[in-house]
């Protein structure tokens, strides 16, 4: 497509590049911040400075976890609905704001957490208390990024006002998708940090009840993960077919995935609270019922991705059984790392269903086995994934190209992450399968042979997160490569077109009213008697903790 | 909508699947009554005490019928309660018979924290209001570390404790 190749206006590159700037950065950070912990916990290194442990673990999980995520994810959506369904000069104004807004907030609870006000981790842990400024901070970042999805959501209405009857673009369909639920899900966290825990934290409600909070931040915790999933999606069924030189497999099915995963994100976050005392028993395994069906959309995806790979190898003459697979692009890395993404959401995907398990949950539940299943499935399979888009977003929007040589790089960058994710990942799965606790700092508890076992998976891990970070500063040469000293050119923006004689899209899949009418109802199915015993049977509240953080 | 042949036998395969592994766990659920723990008794966390389970002397291990054992312990940022011993130190070491039952109770008097029996399948969240409770039969002999394994401060890696089965 012609568009594809244009560049795009500087005034709107330059917004896209902004949240790209603020990714890279946190990814260095972060990362950073990961390898301290490694190094901390293979009992061979003290941090320097007095560093607290603690600190930096919520640091590695507030930046990673929250601000590169976000970031990146709404500065890649945009440039998507710029592509797609366009974006008018207001639109631009308000989506500064958003970014501004988030910067804003990110740039509170970063300092606040590095001074050592908020060492809470970024699922909060009240009674814990921190700074309120650190929850000021995140209800910015939250807000934020609602400006973002209400920009989102008003593209696509005007490009829809002004195209009667034609279907949305798949891409621009997907970003709805997203943004509604992240949208629907952050109002869980929302109402715990402005109801809860900003007033107890400035001291003006006494105390504060812990099940509840724990229960709203997880009906944001679980679609939060899929926030970050659903982007990595939209790459792998819309932009991958084009980088492959093939077709887009299905619009209905990918549309109907993504409908799914709207639908069977939300209603399941008890599966992050299996083994909590206060929730009726019977409503985590509804829930957990619910959590598989969240499982068929990828089960689709799977299918849909490979029947591309396919499809596109025969059509270019490979006629044997896999002879289409050894002739995929292997040496572009715009496909690799993606690819090795999807490889590494097999095993992932699988140890979700295990965790999600209900009693079998006890076995792994705040073991690091789940540090190790989140280094997969977001460290690895969405990370990846968004590095792919990195190689082409980055210098179609700074006008550069990536040369063979970057792309090259980007090749052993990839095979980088891959050697060092599988040894720190695997070691943490084995480590907190012998019961190796996750979110501590080194300890040898009281000796003993198991312990010595657990130190010895965390010296591996050490290993690996040594390389990963390896992987870290070559990510950030090659951004900072591709946006400042790659020579000047056009790099393509690729995005899969369908088949001429693809079937059409049916009407309802864009019936948003339906689609949302459902989602609400499954929240309400899935939340509204669990959570109003847990108002009836409140135990009385916790005063704030400072001092087991500590604060003065 | 069109949906390959190939494509239905693949989801087919992947709902029975998620069907069978459902079943699974619903009939030890269920039927088997291996839920994750989940009493949902309260109590107040500024007075523990209050609560017979968690009155100092009743703290550490009892024996309450042949092979029957129930084991309070009250948690707080950084240590377990087991009791005392008779020279009046804290007992950090809990002996069990090999084959015994044993049901652990927990509360926490500040914040949340973790019990896990590591190497078995005691594993409770611990939260403040809230008691746990889990039964197990420990089968094998040997030194279990009992570790928190939730984040409950800036001491969250010394608290801990041992577990010990014997012949």
């Amino acid at each position: 497509m012609a568009t594809n190749q244009l560049p795009l206006a500087k005034k709107d590159a330059r917004l896209y590049m902004a949240f790209m700037y603020v990714t890279y950065t946190a990814l260095l950070v972060g990362g950073l911040m990961g390898l301290l912990q490694t190094l901390a916990r293979s009992g061979k290194y003290t941090l320097p400075f007095n560093i607290n442990y603690y600190t930096i673990l919520t640091v590695h999980g507030v930046i990673l976890g929250l601000v590169l995520t976000t970031f990146f994810i709404i500065g890649f959506q945009f440039s998507l609905m710029e592509k797609t369904v366009g974006i008018s000069d207001k639109q631009r104004k308000v989506a500064w704001l958003s970014f501004w807004v988030m910067v804003t907030g990110t740039i509170m609870a970063a300092i606040t957490i590095l001074i050592g006000e908020a060492s809470v981790l970024y699922t909060f842990y009240a009674p814990l208390r921190a700074h309120p400024a650190f929850y000021f901070g995140l209800a910015f970042v939250i807000i934020g990024s609602w400006i973002a999805a209400f920009v989102n959501f008003r593209q696509l209405y005007v490009w829809k006002k002004a195209h009667k009857g034609q279907k949305s673009p798949l891409l621009a369909f997907m970003v709805t998708i997203n943004m509604l639920m992240w949208f629907i899900a952050t109002i869980g966290v929302a109402t715990s940090v402005i109801i809860q825990f900003i007033p107890w934290s400035l001291g003006y409600a006494e105390t504060i009840n812990v099940l509840l909070s724990r229960t709203l931040f997880w009906y944001f915790g679980h679609p939060l993960v899929y926030f970050w999933l659903l982007p990595a999606y939209m790459a792998w069924y819309a932009i991958i077919p084009k980088i492959i030189g093939g077709k887009l497999f299905s619009d209905p099915l990918a549309r109907l995935a993504f409908i799914l995963l709207l639908l069977f994100s939300i209603p399941v976050g008890f599966h992050h609270q299996l083994t909590e005392p206060g929730i009726d028993p019977t409503w985590k395994f509804i829930q957990v019922v619910l959590t598989f069906m969240v499982i068929i959309p990828s089960l689709m995806t799977a299918f849909s991705i490979f029947a591309t790979f396919e499809i596109t190898g025969r059509k270019k003459g490979y006629k044997s059984l896999f002879g289409w697979f050894k002739k995929l692009p292997w040496k572009d890395v715009r496909f690799l790392a993606p690819f090795i993404g999807m490889a590494a959401f097999i095993p992932g995907g699988a140890g979700g269903i295990v965790n999600a398990s209900h009693q079998m949950n006890a076995l792994v539940h705040n073991t690091i086995w789940i540090t190790g299943h989140f280094h997969l499935t977001a460290a690895t399979t969405v990370i990846l994934t968004f590095f792919g888009i990195t190689y082409w977003l980055v210098p179609h929007l700074t006008g550069r190209r990536l040369t063979p040589r970057l792309n090259k790089l980007g090749i052993i960058q990839t095979f980088v992450w891959t050697v060092g994710m599988t040894i720190m990942s695997g070691a943490m799965h084995i480590q907190g399968l012998l019961g190796g606790p996750r979110r501590s700092n080194f300890s040898e508890y009281a000796g003993g042979e198991q312990v010595a076992t657990w130190i010895n998976y965390q010296i591996a891990q050490t290993v690996g997160g040594t390389i990963l970070f390896i992987g870290i500063l070559l990510m950030v040469y090659i951004f900072i490569q591709l946006t400042f000293f790659a020579p000047r050119g056009v790099e393509e923006f690729p995005i899969a077109e369908e088949e001429k004689n693809a079937e059409p899209t049916p009407k309802i899949l864009e019936n948003w009213y339906l689609w949302i009418g459902i989602t609400i109802a499954l929240i309400l199915f899935a939340y509204t008697i669990p959570v109003f015993d847990i108002l009836k049977h409140s135990p009385p509240g916790s005063p704030p903790f400072d001092w087991p953080i500590g604060r003065g | 909508m069109h949906l390959h042949k190939y494509e239905k036998i693949w989801l087919i395969f992947g709902m029975a699947s998620l069907v069978l592994f459902l079943l699974i766990i619903g009939f030890a659920a269920f039927w088997k009554g291996t839920h994750p723990q989940s009493h949902i008794e309260t109590i107040d966390p500024q007075n523990v005490e209050a609560h017979d389970a968690f009155k100092p002397e009743n703290l550490g291990i009892r024996e309450v019928a042949d092979g029957k054992y129930i084991v309070n312990i009250v948690a707080s940022a950084f240590n377990y309660d087991f009791g005392k011993d008779k020279e009046g130190n804290a007992i950090k070491t809990i002996r069990v018979p090999k084959g015994s039952t044993v049901l652990y109770q927990i509360t926490t008097k500040d914040v949340v924290h973790g019990f896990q029996v590591a190497g078995t399948n005691v594993n409770m969240m611990v939260e403040p209001g809230h008691i746990s409770r889990y039964e197990t039969v420990m089968k094998n002999t040997g030194e279990f570390t009992v570790v928190c394994n939730e984040y409950c401060g800036i001491g969250h890696h010394q608290m801990f404790g041992t577990v010990e089965v014997y012949e």
